[in-house]
């Protein structure tokens, strides 16, 4: 399990979740957005989150900072942040000490960029603002900290820091958030849906601009996202998630190329590529389930080609398959990467011949 | 443009559209040009902004251009007081739009039987509510939503995202169109359905032979859904690059559109690790307020040549065999004299 790693080798880690449950109450019933969801993150890392709508994938990350709505709870898991050998219980922070953590620890940025600025307050203002609720920096330090990210997210920090959210376009915006998600040299950043509603050559400013953060600054990246492209862009690994769970952990060519899971592998044969050959695309049947009352067994069984009496009537867990670390969530692995050889092929051209996978 | 004229089921000649009042004027799209012949698939791409949804409404006839004509089966759609033509009822009913937000655009508090059998009901294209209901049982099945029963008397709310952009393109199949404007169809679905529901819009082009402009900000979308047909790129009110699927995916000759092609990511880390990029000189993309002089497009080109670039516009010029692109140094490689 990913939190008995030896006490030396924390320092590295600086996030592991184990066993996490959210769970919404509505009027019909308990909502289980998050389902025994357990990972680590490694310092210099980037984690990519996929999966659809509803899938719990935005919970999960606002759990990560205890943002969760009123009518939510967690009524069981772990969430510790490592500094050293010192580990943060989130869980168990007061209002207090959360607030000072959210920032300093662990910053996130959120999808809709226009909305998580004040409209009427200068964007100084609300950098000001943030540095204040945390306290430790001069007003001098504060402004000459926000001009250097300004300039180090490649925007003309004169003209932006004084200027209202609405003068900036989408793409400017995003890149003030990830300056100010900066401010306090948080170890971790999560971002939900980095490059969603972003025209294409501005995606592709924000893309290149999270990978040299990453590897200059070091940090660990957890992006959540719908987007298959971008995780092929950004991340070192992937979990995919399915109605409140990871179905299946791995590294991005592991989940590109040799998918073990039969919802990675449909998402994949679902989204085309711009400029790669022309396939024939397949859509997944049938529609998530509803997560207050989710099908027995499975929960991805209704939709999955490959389903057996055993997927009906257990949940498979999350084991690791390939090497030590490629995990997924299946009953019928064997029968699944069968039918991936032609993706196993193409990673095969990629590489000259030369791919060497983990043995499973 | 190049095939001659009449062949078009849909044609837009010099098409102008201006926003604002006379003290902030904006040209958001600006002498537009293109025709669609019958059965096919012309995808209408570019970023936000560029004027595609404008292009769109005014094709569709929900949007009156400022100057410049649309054709529908050869016929102006706008007589020349601008006053709608003689056989605008007719283009109405020939011509259907398929919005993005199946959220926005159905009535909430309608039946799907109820949103399907009205316009049937209101045109006379039923004789009665028996028929009516036989036809709004055809049309779900045509967009792929059985058993019927279950979606006949439910709300577009108790539908899924999928479900409810089917219960769109099947009120806009009520009246038989012949032309389908789809603006970003199926950007709001995810992923999973998604295919589903393109192969189901393919399906109405094979079966009952619906043209279509398809506008899309994807590139991914655009490539798979028009990949027998042609895609034009608009950047900033004009369309820069025409041609049809392949050679525009594979060989794009405008500089917007090879910026395009190398900066999307792709769903393929290795493909996506191993593409040229194109570097612009600015990221800034220009104001309506405040367009850069001659072609809009050489604050960013890394191309640009300075004393004819700046200077004079790029007009959209045939290149090839149905292959057209508005820029000066393509057309110079390409041996037009310029």
């Amino acid at each position: 399990m990913e939190n008995k790693v030896a006490d030396a080798s924390r320092a590295k880690v600086p996030l592991t979740v184990e066993d996490l449950w959210v769970e919404y109450q509505i009027e019909r019933g308990v909502v289980k957005a998050v389902r025994g969801v357990s990972f680590s993150l490694a310092r210099g890392e980037s984690l990519a989150l996929i999966g659809e709508s509803g899938c719990g994938k935005t919970t999960l990350g606002v759990a990560l900072i205890r943002l969760l709505v009123q009518a939510a709870r967690i009524p069981r898991g772990e969430i510790t942040y490592w500094r050293g050998n010192q580990g943060i219980d989130v869980l168990s922070l007061k209002e207090r000490e959360l607030r000072r953590f959210r920032w300093s620890e662990c910053a996130m940025v959120f999808q809709s960029a226009l909305n998580a600025f004040n409209p009427v307050l200068r964007i100084w203002d609300q950098i000001l603002d943030t540095a204040k609720a945390h306290g430790g920096m001069s007003r001098a330090q504060v402004r000459e900290r926000a001009l250097q990210l300004l300039e180090y997210v490649q925007l003309d920090p004169k003209r932006v820091i004084d200027a209202y959210p609405h003068e900036l376009s989408g793409g400017m915006r995003q890149r003030v958030l990830l300056a100010m998600s900066l401010l306090l040299d948080p170890q971790v950043l999560i971002l939900d849906e980095p490059t969603t509603a972003l025209d294409i050559l501005t995606q592709r400013t924000i893309i290149d601009l999270l990978r040299r953060l990453k590897e200059e600054i070091g940090f660990a990246m957890l992006f959540i996202s719908h987007d298959l492209a971008t995780a092929a862009e950004l991340a070192d690994r992937v979990a995919t998630m399915y109605a409140g769970t990871i179905v299946e952990l791995g590294p991005v060519d592991d989940i590109f190329y040799r998918p073990a899971h039969p919802y990675t592998l449909g998402l994949i044969r679902a989204v085309p590529t711009v400029t790669g050959d022309f396939e024939d695309l397949v859509s997944i049947p049938g529609a998530p389930p509803d997560l207050v009352d989710p099908p027995p067994g499975c929960k991805f069984h209704p939709r999955c080609p490959y389903v057996t009496e055993h997927c009906r009537v257990e949940e498979p867990k999350l084991e690791i398959h390939y090497g030590e670390t490629h995990s997924v969530a299946c009953f019928n692995v064997r029968r699944v990467q069968e039918d991936t050889l032609d993706l196993q092929e193409r990673y095969q051209k990629y590489m000259g011949g030369k791919a060497q996978w983990a043995q499973g | 443009m190049g095939t001659g004229l009449g062949e078009y089921l849909i044609e837009g000649r010099n098409l102008v559209r201006m926003f604002g009042s006379r003290k902030e004027r904006v040209t958001a799209v600006d002498d537009v040009s293109f025709g669609i012949q019958e059965g096919e698939v012309v995808c209408l791409v570019g970023e936000s902004g560029c004027g595609k949804t404008t292009t769109g409404k005014m094709i569709a006839g929900l949007l009156k251009p400022t100057s410049g004509q649309i054709l529908y089966a050869g016929k102006p759609v706008w007589n020349p007081r601008g006053d709608r033509g003689e056989d605008f009822k007719k283009f109405r009913l020939g011509v259907q739009i398929i919005h993005q937000d199946p959220y926005a655009s159905l009535n909430p508090s309608h039946t799907i039987y109820k949103i399907l059998s009205t316009p049937l009901l209101h045109h006379k294209l039923v004789a009665n509510t028996h028929e009516a209901l036989e036809r709004v049982i055809e049309l779900l099945n045509i967009v792929g939503l059985g058993p019927v029963e279950d979606f006949l008397y439910k709300y577009p709310h108790q539908l899924s995202g999928g479900q409810r952009q089917r219960v769109s393109v099947a009120r806009a199949l009520t009246v038989n169109p012949r032309f389908i404007v789809a603006d970003e169809a199926v950007s709001m679905v995810d992923v999973s359905i998604r295919v589903g529901l393109l192969n189901m819009m393919a399906d109405l082009k094979r079966n009952l032979g619906v043209t279509y402009l398809f506008i899309t900000h994807d590139l991914a979308v655009a490539k798979f859904f028009a990949w027998e047909g042609r895609i034009a790129v608009m950047y900033v009110g004009s369309i820069v690059e025409f041609a049809s699927t392949p050679q525009l995916i594979n060989d794009p000759l405008h500089p917007y559109s090879k910026a395009l092609l190398a900066a999307v990511p792709e769903a393929d880390p290795e493909l996506t690790r191993s593409k040229e990029r194109v570097e612009l000189r600015s990221q800034d993309i220009p104001s309506l307020l405040a367009l850069p002089s001659g072609c809009r497009f050489h604050p960013r080109c890394p191309y640009f040549e300075p004393g004819l670039c700046d200077v004079r516009r790029p007009a959209l010029l045939p290149v090839g065999e149905n292959r057209f692109v508005a820029c000066h140094i393509a057309a110079r490689e390409a041996g037009i004299p310029a």
